[in-house]
């Protein structure tokens, strides 16, 4: 059982503000991923979490027990919090064994000698490393290097694993190894796991939940597929998801039960209770908006399909890349990409016919850059969008 | 609410040990480097006992303020004489030493790493020997050569019947040439280390471009370590002009017949002779002088220290072929390596073996003596004492130095490492920032000037008697050597901290580690290699001290570079020879084993 909740959280670095009032609920058994560009204070709110850092106001808990009470300059010692970080850099000890390594923290926990040993084997044994036990970090390679900064952090059986971006100094193939070992470890220990990275892949694919970091605030928190679908922002928008969803300039108009909104690709209405009510939406004026558009939802015809929502096209540049390809495609002035799986051959300047998902579309607010409608998480096939 | 805030920020104010040691630290360097600063100061505005003994100041009543001491030093029949005709000598010298051992070391650290001259590893590993040798030891040696009866004796020359004119015998000639066999290795060192930073690719270039070698010397590679030479130029000024060492030895007299002063050892003369209030103004210019020259050196290049010149493809660089000038230039380095180190030695070691100093060395003017002998077989009327190894007087000495040099380097680098803790922990906060300050100010000033400030300080009960007079004492002197090496190492000890990540500590703390934990299992385990190698470069500076200690020495407390330099004032200087030969044997070795550890004499300024 740990549940961890920030509420209200500041930081300051001088007179730098890096985390604004940062609230942040992380349930028992989560795997959540705090996502951002650099410097958008992601690592900061985790050593905040980690004791490593002071908050100069806000209040965390874990399972209801205070941990920092800022305004009364309450800060619980780190090795108090039942937690364990796994560094950047990993950190490990150069003049210690990998055994001595991970033996570190049972020893000052004054743990029996056998029982260290027992502890410290079987630390090994899940990330795979025990005949390493002997050899001293620098004789080790780079990615055993990570399972040992892993195992060290695992061997006190902490409530709650910290990782500060662990896979970015591996390379890209051990980088996916660690990913489904990451994942396989939190579903077998059970640990909530805190893990930071700047990489959305990573985001995407191991986490539970995922917060979104802009400039020291949370701007969204969501599942990954919450995140993926329905980014906040613009500018989230733009960062989840590679190829980059497409923007499409359109006017929006609502009258009070549905949204109309015309583009390049004709007048879409979306009823309201897709919408996002809560946002800036201006009423019954026309004002700029923008399409999210995902490059995968996307279908291109060469001969017309007949579908509701087809619109003629024409092929700009064509980038076969093996498992899939990458369309460029204007439709008027309006130029976009789409991705098809597979090799598909189209030539330069040929017209094609596309067929659009309205219902997967996201609408953005312009003004403002909010969310105003959602897209559908899912669409069934044979349905009109 | 705010109570409980209060408590809690005292907690952790102090239950954390690393608070608590900032804290003692900063009382510490304000104790041990401000308020003896201070206190010098103030002497220079109060009548002491001295001066209402002689009644040298009509009606003052000790204790008194006054600015009798500073009028006397800048407004007097006298100031001519004990301040205009010092400055100018002072600054005379390190105008000449600067102007030759800069472009001197420039020149030797190019060839050694950017050219392909022959003998490269051996030259190296012999380049800053010359330094290596206490200056002092070299004026020594000079005078094994050169002296003439105007310096009560004969040298070599003078004995091969050349007679030596009084000018190179002492004075402006013989203390520029010692001081720049000396000085040579900042702006080596210096240079080197901005010419191992350039990319050959940044030369290549210019060769591709059409350059010749001379214009890419000039325009490229010059241009890249101009900062590291200026940064040497002003070093060497500001040590040159407080050296006192080689100026007490080699100064001699004016044509005149006065005795030749630069600032040092007039401050010095003071000292000894009184008014003391007026050495210490003095020391006060000294310093100031000294200061002024680094304030102007990290104004001048402050802001572009180095070039950002390491390219991205690795260090590796091509040599650049001297072709027909590289025999030329290896006889350049070997004779300076001859002048500087195999002379010097060679010299030391035969006149510490004859019998008349600058009587030749034919085997009846040969012996033992001044090593071993025993004063009723003395082969000469003017031994008057034992030869050093029956010597009692460099028994102690040795011990002394023994003792002072092993206390003081231990403490030093224990300190040393925790103000390099301090600082690299503390970069950009307002205690690393302010320790870093502090320990900076033993730095700006000249040996002997640091010295006159404890020496004020202490030669009278401090606190109402609970700090008696130190004067005299081993503590005083230890405390001095302590201080002053404060700078290099901290120095040593921040670049050692720097390289232990605060992310290794950080994983210890998560784990459980409080502070001394950390610091027992964590640091000084990876620190080991640097502060060793820090304890023997601060143990080889304080053995061959002089300029630091000449003010605060008494006979019990001779260290051997004072025991020879007293002997070599007497009509002694074969002893001297070989009190000299002692230090620098001892200097090469301890050299060699820091090296083992990963130290090197470079990192030592």
């Amino acid at each position: 059982m740990s549940k961890i909740q920030l509420s209200h959280i500041d930081k300051f670095y001088g007179e730098n503000h890096v985390l604004r009032d940062v609230n942040l609920t992380i349930e028992d058994g989560d795997f959540m991923t705090l996502l951002g560009p650099s410097g958008c204070g992601k690592t900061t709110t985790l050593r905040v979490i980690s004791g490593l850092e002071k908050a100069q106001h806000g209040t965390m808990t874990i399972d209801d027990r205070m941990v920092i009470d800022a305004d009364k300059a309450f800060f619980e010692a780190p090795s108090k919090r039942g937690l364990n970080l796994v560094f950047q850099s990993y950190a490990l000890w150069p003049h210690m064994t990998v055994f001595e390594n991970v033996a570190f923290g049972l020893k000052i926990k004054k743990m029996k000698k056998e029982e260290i040993e027992e502890t410290v084997m079987r630390a090994l044994r899940t990330m795979r490393i025990e005949e390493y036990r002997g050899r001293y970090p620098n004789e080790l390679s780079g990615g055993q290097q990570q399972r040992v900064a892993i195992a060290r952090a695992i061997a006190s059986s902490p409530k709650l694993l910290l990782l500060d971006e662990p896979l970015s100094n591996l390379d890209a193939r051990l980088r996916i190894d660690m990913r489904a070992e990451l994942k396989r470890l939190h579903k077998e220990t059970g640990t909530t796991i805190i893990y930071v990275t700047h990489d959305q892949v990573e985001a995407l694919t191991m986490s539970t939940k995922i917060a979104l970091f802009k400039e020291g605030e949370i701007s969204q928190i969501d599942t990954p597929l919450g995140l993926y679908t329905n980014p906040i922002d613009l500018q989230a928008a733009d960062f989840i998801g590679n190829p980059r969803i497409n923007f499409i300039e359109a006017k929006g108009f609502y009258d009070g039960t549905g949204l109309k909104v015309k583009s390049a690709f004709g007048e879409y209405v979306f009823a309201k209770e897709f919408m996002k009510l809560d946002e800036e939406i201006p009423e019954n004026r026309e004002f700029d908006c923008v399409l999210g558009l995902r490059p995968e939802m996307v279908d291109i015809y060469t001969e017309d399909p007949h579908h509701k929502n087809t619109v003629p096209a024409r092929v700009y540049a064509n980038q076969p890349a093996g498992s899939e390809t990458l369309v460029t495609l204007t439709v008027g002035d309006t130029e976009f990409l789409a991705i098809q799986v597979g090799l598909v051959e189209y030539d330069m300047n040929q017209n094609v016919f596309v067929v659009l998902h309205p219902g997967r579309m996201n609408v953005y607010n312009k003004e403002t850059g909010r969310l105003i409608k959602y897209a559908k998480t899912k669409h069934k096939a044979g349905t009109d969008d | 609410m705010s109570r409980e805030r209060f408590k809690n920020q005292f907690r952790n104010l102090i239950g954390n040990p690393f608070n608590v040691i900032v804290l003692i630290t900063l009382i510490m360097l304000f104790a041990l480097i401000v308020i003896p600063l201070l206190a010098m100061v103030q002497n220079t505005f109060v009548v002491a006992k001295a001066e209402v003994m002689r009644k040298t100041i009509p009606g003052a009543k000790i204790g008194d303020y006054t600015l009798w001491y500073w009028k006397y030093l800048l407004a007097s029949p006298l100031t001519k004489t004990i301040l205009w005709v010092p400055l100018r000598n002072s600054l005379i010298i390190g105008a000449f030493v600067t102007v030759i051992s800069v472009p001197l070391g420039a020149l030797m650290a190019w060839l050694m790493v950017r050219t392909d001259i022959p003998g490269k590893g051996l030259l190296s590993a012999l380049i800053l020997i010359p330094y290596m040798i206490p200056s002092w030891c070299k004026a020594l040696s000079w005078m094994t050569i050169f002296r003439n009866p105007s310096m009560g004796g004969y040298g070599v020359l003078y004995s091969l019947g050349i007679p030596v004119p009084n000018a190179l015998a002492s004075g402006f000639v013989p203390i520029i040439i010692v001081m720049t066999m000396h000085y040579y290795a900042f702006s080596y060192i210096m240079a080197s280390g901005a010419l191992r930073s350039i990319n050959s690719e940044l030369e290549e270039m210019g060769e591709i471009q059409g350059a010749s070698k001379a214009q890419i010397l000039k325009s490229i590679t010059l241009p890249l370590i101009l900062p590291s030479i200026l940064s040497a130029t002003i070093m060497t000024i500001s040590k040159s002009i407080g050296t006192y060492g080689v100026a007490a030895r080699l100064g001699g007299n004016n044509p005149d017949g006065t005795p030749f002063y630069v600032l040092a050892t007039r401050m010095k003369a003071f000292i000894n002779d009184g008014p003391n209030a007026v050495g210490y103004a003095m020391s006060i210019l000294m310093i100031l002088l000294a200061a002024g020259t680094i304030v102007v050196n990290q104004k001048l290049i402050g802001t572009r220290k180095s070039y950002a010149t390491i390219g991205g493809k690795g260090t590796r660089s091509n040599l650049i072929p001297l072709r027909g000038a590289k025999w030329p230039m290896l006889i350049v380095i070997t004779v300076f390596l001859v002048v500087a180190m195999v002379m010097p030695v060679f010299f030391l070691v035969m006149e510490s073996f004859q019998i008349m100093p600058g009587a030749g060395y034919s085997p009846d003017n040969l012996t033992l003596y001044a090593w071993v002998g025993e004063l009723q077989s003395a082969p000469h009327p003017s031994f008057n004492q034992n030869g050093l190894f029956r010597n009692s007087e460099f028994g102690r000495a040795l011990g002394n130095t023994v003792k002072l040099s092993l206390i003081a380097s231990l403490i030093t680098a224990v300190f040393g490492q925790f103000f390099g803790y301090i600082t690299t922990r503390g970069r950009g906060k307002w205690y690393g920032n302010a320790v870093e300050q502090l320990i900076f100010i033993p730095y700006l000033m000249p040996g002997v000037a640091f010295s006159a400030i404890y020496f004020s300080m202490f030669s009278q009960p401090r606190l109402g008697g609970l700090i008696p007079s130190l004067y005299g004492t081993f503590t005083l002197i230890l405390l001095v050597s302590i201080v002053k090496h404060f700078p290099f190492a901290s120095r040593s000890g921040s670049s050692n901290m720097m390289q232990i990540s605060v992310e290794l500590e950080e994983a210890a703390t998560i784990n459980g580690a409080g502070f001394w934990r950390r610091i027992r299992s964590i640091v000084i385990p990876l620190a080991k290699n640097g502060f060793l190698s820090g304890f023997l470069l601060s143990f080889i500076s304080i053995a061959k001290e002089l300029d630091l200690i000449a003010i605060l020495m008494t006979p019990k407390n001779y260290t051997l570079s004072f025991l020879a330099f007293d002997y070599s004032k007497e009509a002694m200087p074969q002893v001297a020879d070989a009190i000299c030969i002692v230090i620098i044997v001892f200097i090469l070795v301890t050299n060699r084993i820091a090296d083992k550890f990963g130290g090197n004499v470079s990192k030592s300024m």
